[in-house]
């Protein structure tokens, strides 16, 4: 993985709250800035994570919601922009992304895709007296 | 069950109206009504990307849409047109008169744009526009999402809009 810090882009605080969840569990969360769409037009959102992407050189945005303006405006770079775009973003997808620096971003960002999404799960309780 | 919601917004297709509005009203499809992008093959691509596969996304010019709006509202599924601003929709109402009701879903600052609620900021030209249209019998309600209290035309021009989530 690049010396670059990556993006996470997401709804209200959540990006805040995932940085400051993988600062606590792996002091690491100064490896990615946090980014909300809160009352931002469309072409704001774009236009500040543009910016945010040309000042650091990050090369991963992580987004959470799939269709959603965070998502959007992330992939509005893909088009002029060398930079990869996660979407579904959840905090056992950054962990294992951040704790891989020995991965390119697309190496880290793909692996940490294919262990975080399955850590989505249901777990049943077994009801008292069965 | 037709078009159940004309929506002017100007991120068009994001999570309040996917989530937002679409889980609740099982949302079957997605009417984007923008002379840009039904110009735009990119633009069009990228709206469907994050679009869940079952939610069908048609793209429209006013002129186009104007043709295919009777189809549409045959369709069995629920669905939703959005215009990104006031002219747009403004525009389509003139040359469909069934559309009775308008909801105002987000409009952002901008320079000359004036704060009427935390997610709609209005110059006066396109507050003419809004009374225009509920002269000519259209509904024109604020809602960014469905849990939140509809505000009408007329309460948010007085500033009594504000009042917080139902």
């Amino acid at each position: 993985m690049s010396d670059s810090v990556s993006i996470v882009l997401a709804h209200g605080q959540l990006a805040a709250g995932l940085v400051s969840a993988v600062e606590q569990i792996t002091g690491m969360g100064s490896r990615f800035l946090a980014m909300s769409n809160t009352g931002m037009s469309d072409a704001e959102l774009e236009q500040q994570l543009r910016a945010l992407v040309e000042k650091t050189g990050a090369k991963v945005v992580f987004t959470d919601l799939p269709a959603g303006s965070c998502n959007i405006a992330a992939f509005r770079l893909l088009r002029d922009k060398d930079v990869i775009v996660v979407s579904g973003v959840n905090l056992p997808t950054l962990l294992h992304f951040v704790t891989h620096p020995q991965l390119t971003p697309e190496e880290a960002a793909t692996e940490a895709v294919e262990r975080g999404a399955p850590t989505l799960r249901v777990t049943l309780g077994t009801p008292r007296g069965n | 069950m037709a078009i159940e919601l004309y929506r002017i917004d100007d991120r068009l297709i994001h999570g309040q109206v996917i989530v937002g509005w679409g889980q609740p009203m099982g949302l079957g499809f997605l009417v984007l009504v923008d002379d840009e992008v039904a110009r735009s093959e990119w633009e069009q691509e990228l709206y469907r990307m994050g679009v869940p596969p079952e939610l069908d996304v048609f793209f429209a010019s006013v002129a186009e849409a104007t043709v295919a709006l009777d189809k549409w509202n045959d369709d069995k599924r629920p669905g939703i047109l959005l215009t990104s601003d006031i002219d747009t929709m403004v525009r389509l109402v003139a040359a469909k008169k069934s559309i009775r009701a308008v909801n105002l879903g987000g409009i952002h600052y901008r320079a000359g744009r004036v704060e009427r609620l935390r997610y709609l900021y209005l110059t006066g030209d396109e507050v003419h526009a809004l009374l225009d249209l509920e002269r000519r019998g259209v509904d024109v309600t604020a809602r960014d999402v469905p849990a939140s209290r509809p505000v009408p035309l007329s309460a948010l021009l007085e500033g009594k809009g504000e009042a917080g989530a139902a």
